[in-house]
């Protein structure tokens, strides 16, 4: 039995995941992916190859994706982002339409056609006001790490309005919040609030159409799934928990599968 | 006699000016804004007092201005920083057509005639690319003092081309070309070089006419007097008190409030 692999090299964390010629999900694995891409690319795949009890002569073709694809030697083809979303979305909601995925550094929006073809995209890759690095600030200024924004978030009682503009200059936003006795729950979820206005609007410029798929990070806190819902009524999909990170690098797995196939045709 | 004191509370420094009847600067501070807004503008101009050997009582009129120019609660009345920059620009360096005001979180393009009214203006101030805050960042990145980017820029020969356009982005890539072995100097060349061009973008859109006055307190960074110098083929007007020009401009539109002309403008003009 041969597998395939997806590697999603992101600007912040670099997933891997494993799927079977027939297209199950066995295992995954994430590192951050720090200044050394392939470093980070090699042991996000060891920790899912361990996790399956496989060996890399088990792979019969691995595919990368994400801003770091290019370089990683292992490769054996590479996707754009979008299109590994696509295909990552689809195989957990093969209805979807309309996908948003909110990463680190940057945040699209794609329309998709019947057959899962990317038709329309819009992307924000020049201010971090638009990505999960905004929200990464915020909590940094309140003093909380990124790990903690999830669980911080869910005391928040009464949002407080951020403006959004810009991720540096929302500091002092934050500081003056913070001095007027702001909660630091109810700023972190302003910000949530003012990152959900943003994908929306990005999400109208491809004509959006349900369903919706968000994927990305971010979507792995649940305040954000819940707004997003409220803002986009009850068509939304969001893949479990464990692995919504990992619908680029699913998505990989499956072209890879999919080139394999076309190949051997 | 009589004195003008112009205090510029800006979002990084606070600075006061002294002037005589004459014009003359006889008196200047300059304090960390901080968190307490009203009293970094309270104690920058005691320092300025304080420095002239001027007696509070000799100053007749304070006129505030800067983002905290509200705040100055000892001050007569208030002008925005864009119309004190071009007086100030315009008295020290009287050939000024086009002023760069570069400070803290803000960086402002602004056109005036012979003698400092303006024309045109345009600020960065919903973005901090291209601000003094990119520069703060870098330098936390590169765990450097501020006063040490410029004096390191300048011994950089070939710089990095920073890729990005948002300060957050470009501090990690700032640290990426750390990491990919590149020299502290020349990341530090590309750094003041992005920032160049964004402001010299700023500088088209009103146009570059005449002599350009350099104010704010990136004026006091060598490496971005000598980047802006070599890609605007230009040489910026800066003194020694290029980043007090707002302020300046502040105590001279007080001083002709004395004086009873009433050549500055009554109504505040809307940033």
């Amino acid at each position: 039995m041969k597998y395939t692999a997806g590697i999603d090299v992101g600007s912040t964390y670099t997933k891997a995941a494993l799927m079977s010629l027939d297209g199950e999900l066995l295992a995954t694995g994430i590192r951050q992916t720090g200044f050394r891409l392939v470093e980070a690319a090699e042991e996000a795949l060891t920790q899912a190859l361990a996790e399956a009890e496989l060996s890399r002569d088990d792979l019969a073709y691995v595919a990368s994706t994400g801003y770091g694809r290019n370089q990683i030697p292992f490769r054996d083809v590479q996707a754009t982002d979008l299109t590994a979303g696509a295909w990552g979305s689809r195989w957990f909601y093969p209805g979807t339409r309309t996908v948003l995925d909110v990463g680190g550094q940057t945040m699209k929006a794609m329309r998709l056609g019947d057959t899962g073809k990317v038709q329309s995209f819009r992307l924000n890759d020049k201010c971090a006001a638009g990505t999960g690095a905004f929200l990464e600030k915020t909590a940094r200024y309140l003093g909380y790490g990124i790990q903690e924004i999830g669980p911080l978030v869910e005391y928040a009682k009464d949002p407080v309005p951020i403006s959004g503009v810009c991720a540096v200059f929302a500091e002092s936003e934050v500081i003056n919040h913070v001095s007027n006795g702001a909660q630091p729950a109810d700023i972190m979820h302003g910000a949530m609030e003012s990152l959900i206005e943003r994908s929306v609007r990005l999400m109208k410029r491809v004509q959006m159409e349900p369903e919706f798929t968000l994927m990305g990070g971010i979507m792995r806190f649940p305040t954000m799934v819940r707004v997003m819902r409220e803002h986009l009524g009850d068509q939304v999909n969001v893949p479990p928990e464990h692995q919504v990170q990992f619908t680029a690098a699913i998505g990989a797995a499956i072209l890879a599968r999919r080139r394999m196939e076309k190949l051997a045709a | 006699m009589a004195f003008a004191a112009g205090v510029d509370v800006g979002s990084t420094q606070t600075k006061a000016i002294i002037v005589d009847e004459a014009g003359a600067i006889v008196g200047r501070a300059l304090l960390p804004t901080g968190a307490n807004v009203v009293q970094a503008a309270e104690h920058a101009f005691r320092e300025a007092l304080k420095s002239g050997d001027v007696p509070e009582e000799d100053v007749t009129f304070v006129i505030g201005t800067g983002y905290g120019r509200y705040r100055v609660e000892f001050g007569d009345t208030q002008i925005t920083e864009i119309v004190c920059h071009a007086r100030g620009a315009a008295h020290m360096f009287p050939g000024t057509e086009t002023v760069l005001d570069m400070g803290g979180q803000d960086t402002k393009a602004i056109r005036i005639q012979p003698g400092g009214d303006v024309i045109d203006f345009c600020m960065n101030d919903k973005c901090a690319a291209g601000t003094g805050r990119f520069l703060q960042s870098a330098a936390a990145a590169l765990e450097l003092g501020l006063d040490e980017l410029g004096p390191t820029a300048l011994r950089g020969v070939r710089p990095v081309n920073i890729s990005t356009t948002c300060t957050v982005f470009a501090e990690s890539e700032v640290l990426s070309w750390l990491a990919r072995g590149k020299k502290i100097e020349d990341i530090l060349l590309g750094v003041h070089r992005s920032i160049a061009s964004r402001s010299i973008a700023l500088l088209r859109r009103v146009g570059i006419e005449g002599e350009i006055t350099f104010t704010g307190g990136v004026t006091r960074n060598e490496a971005m007097v000598a980047v802006l110098n070599d890609m605007l083929h230009a040489e910026l007007n800066v003194s020694e008190e290029s980043h007090y020009i707002g302020a300046l401009g502040a105590a001279l539109f007080a001083l002709e409030r004395i004086k009873g002309r009433s050549a500055s403008p009554e109504k505040e003009v809307v940033a």
